[in-house]
């Protein structure tokens, strides 16, 4: 059984039809581009297609929303952000789409969701992720999100990531 | 490794989007005033020592099919063999120990939802664990990463 994500059940989107090319271009970007100076060309060779050509489906993916961004993406945990605190919040559910916009915005906030509560078992539904170099420093960013949502907010507390046990990218099923 | 100023300019500057052009480390290299060359060599060093994972796209999940975050309160006695299996589970791509009753969170994707309900279906029944299943009802800030406090890390 593969333990990846197919692409291709939900090939068709925004009007956009995947085809298998551009099924292969992802197989061989998703890994990273190459680093040299065209890397375009560099992936044009390996799948026999001109540089333009790759670049062109690129941004063709890119524009139809399969690409969500293309990026240099740091590992956080390696720059010294050890502390990794999934921050949950009770919030009354005619204020939440308002105040999950403002703490989305939040220059510290790097995930923002609103989730179903299971009650009695769970009942936040507010999920914001804040990441630290310090316990101190999660809680003091725990606080300021506090404060901005005052009496909408009933309960809240901090779950500490205390290893991670799993962690890849999406991968296309080959 | 240490990062010196450009590199963390580097990741500040494109850790969110790079440029998609013809020539994306030149163009890189004209906002940072450094060579392309520079641009390659210290991407190549920041991948080879792990700071940046990966220099290109990150897909949608959504548009690659159905996934979900999930937690299991394992007993602590048990936690490694639960971890183990959630790990094992088809399309499991994160898994993390967390600090609470609820102390496994791990996200499963799966092609659509039937068949991710199926998965999440099977797994529950061999964890004979009940399982909170958390699925995004509405995204407010989806993974664009933050502002990095290079003063807080040094």
């Amino acid at each position: 059984m593969s333990t990846s994500t197919s692409l291709s059940d939900a090939a068709v989107h925004n009007g956009f039809v995947m085809t298998e090319r551009d099924r292969e271009l992802i197989l061989a970007t998703q890994a990273g581009l190459p680093l040299v100076s065209d890397p375009w060309a560099e992936l044009g060779t390996k799948l026999n297609m001109d540089a333009d050509e790759v670049l062109s489906r690129f941004q063709t993916l890119q524009d139809a929303g399969v690409i969500r961004r293309v990026a240099a993406v740091p590992d956080h945990y390696r720059l010294g952000y050890r502390y990794n605190g999934m921050t949950v919040w009770d919030i009354a559910d005619d204020r939440i789409a308002e105040l999950g916009a403002v703490i989305g915005e939040l220059p510290f906030v790097s995930h923002c969701y609103r989730r179903p509560r299971h009650l009695p078992y769970w009942s936040f539904n507010l999920f914001a992720m804040v990441h630290g170099t310090t316990r101190e420093e999660v809680e003091d960013k725990a606080a300021q999100i506090r404060a901005v949502l005052g009496d909408a907010c009933r309960q809240h507390t901090i779950l500490y990531s205390s290893a991670i046990l799993k962690k890849t990218g999406l991968r296309l099923r080959k | 490794m240490r990062l010196d100023q450009t590199d963390q300019q580097l990741i500040n500057h494109f850790q969110r989007h790079l440029p998609v052009c013809e020539r994306p480390y030149l163009e890189m290299s004209r906002q940072l005033g450094i060579s392309e060359q520079e641009v390659i060599e210290r991407l190549q060093s920041l991948q080879s020592h792990d700071v940046v994972g990966r220099v290109g796209p990150v897909f949608e999940h959504s548009q690659a099919g159905a996934s979900l975050l999930a937690a299991v309160a394992a007993p602590e006695e048990q936690m490694d063999l639960v971890a183990a299996r959630i790990n094992r589970a088809p399309g499991v791509n994160h898994n993390y120990a967390r600090e609470h009753t609820y102390n496994l969170w791990f996200v499963m994707t799966a092609p659509d939802y039937e068949l991710l309900e199926e998965h999440l279906d099977e797994l529950e029944q061999e964890l004979k664990l009940p399982m909170l299943r958390l699925p995004m009802v509405e995204g407010y800030h989806i993974d664009l990463g933050f502002d990095i406090d290079w003063e807080a890390l040094s």
